[in-house]
């Protein structure tokens, strides 16, 4: 089983890397970018004993612990069977 | 005084900040991160500058779960002395010890030289020997020191004395290296005896660096 974790900054807080990006492309042509915001993936692989709720529930835990900073970032969780 | 140095894997500034604690005449122990307690007697815990754990997933994170960082939690909840240096207050950050969060700096570029910064506050030990508004000249080194904490948790620590120093020029107006909340270059805790910044006090301890004025600072914790 495996559970993807989004990470990326709240809305408001800036992003300079977004930014950065959003810059970027503009100068390569593509008119039609609006924002861009640069996040990150992690991918974990779990034990496939666990139900999908009680492995939502255990890596919820782990992006409040460690994975992600609440202060300035929003997560989401995928799991996929 | 005895200061405990604490160095993570990817610390490089324990040896500086041992060097300039030693100008002032401090008893210095550099402690590895697995230890469990902190020698005995210890009056002040320094986490210093460098790159713990490779600065992977964000700064700090992961240093925070180190096993000297319960006895330095309960320590400065007794009110011991504890300061972050760089890394050390992105680590401070992480483990909940100071409020707020580190962003990328926001021209994205790792910033490394001389910058002049401001005291605003001098009720408390560590910037006791400076005088309020005076400016000094302090290296900084780091690419993660946008600092950011939420407007109403903000106006708590302006009306506390929390907000102790602020990035600025020569003449002490507003310069702004790394896009921090109102230049914000380095804050302590509500009880004033846990403290974080940026620039590198250690890294301006004799004339020879260029600067004097980060002996001022640490002198502070002497008194």
């Amino acid at each position: 089983m495996k559970a993807i974790v989004n990470i990326h900054l709240k809305p408001g807080v800036l992003d300079p890397q977004g930014k950065a990006v959003h810059h970027a492309l503009v100068q390569l042509g593509f008119k039609g970018v609006e924002d861009v915001r640069v996040g990150k993936q992690i991918i974990l692989t779990l034990d496939d004993s666990l139900s999908i709720e009680e492995a939502t529930k255990e890596v919820e835990q782990m992006c409040e612990k460690l994975l992600a900073n609440t202060v300035i970032e929003d997560y989401t969780i995928k799991i996929e069977k | 005084m005895k200061v405990a140095i604490i160095r993570f894997p990817g610390t490089n500034c324990e040896f500086d900040t041992d060097y300039a604690f030693g100008r002032i005449g401090a008893d210095r122990t550099i402690v590895w991160h697995k230890e469990e307690s902190l020698p005995k007697d210890t009056d002040l815990v320094v986490l210093p500058g460098g790159f713990s754990y490779g600065d992977y997933l964000r700064s700090g994170a992961i240093a925070r779960f180190s096993p000297i960082m319960k006895a330095i939690k309960e320590f400065g909840q007794k009110g011991g002395y504890v300061l972050g240096i760089c890394n050390g207050f992105q680590i401070l950050l992480e483990s909940h010890m100071l409020p707020g969060a580190m962003m990328r700096n926001k021209n994205l570029h790792f910033i490394s030289k001389f910058q002049y910064i401001k005291v605003l506050h001098t009720d408390n030990k560590f910037l006791s020997q400076t005088s309020e508004g005076e400016v000094l000249n302090i290296p900084i080194a780091h690419a993660e020191g946008n600092y950011f904490v939420k407007p109403d948790k903000l106006k708590k620590m302006y009306d506390n004395h929390q907000v102790i120093l602020q990035y600025c020029d020569a003449q002490g107006n507003y310069d702004n290296p790394n896009g921090s909340v109102d230049a914000i270059a380095g804050i302590c805790n509500e009880n004033k005896n846990i403290f974080g910044l940026m620039p590198h006090p250690e890294r301006a301890c004799e004339k020879l660096l260029g600067s004097e004025d980060g002996i001022k600072m640490i002198k502070g914790f002497m008194h």
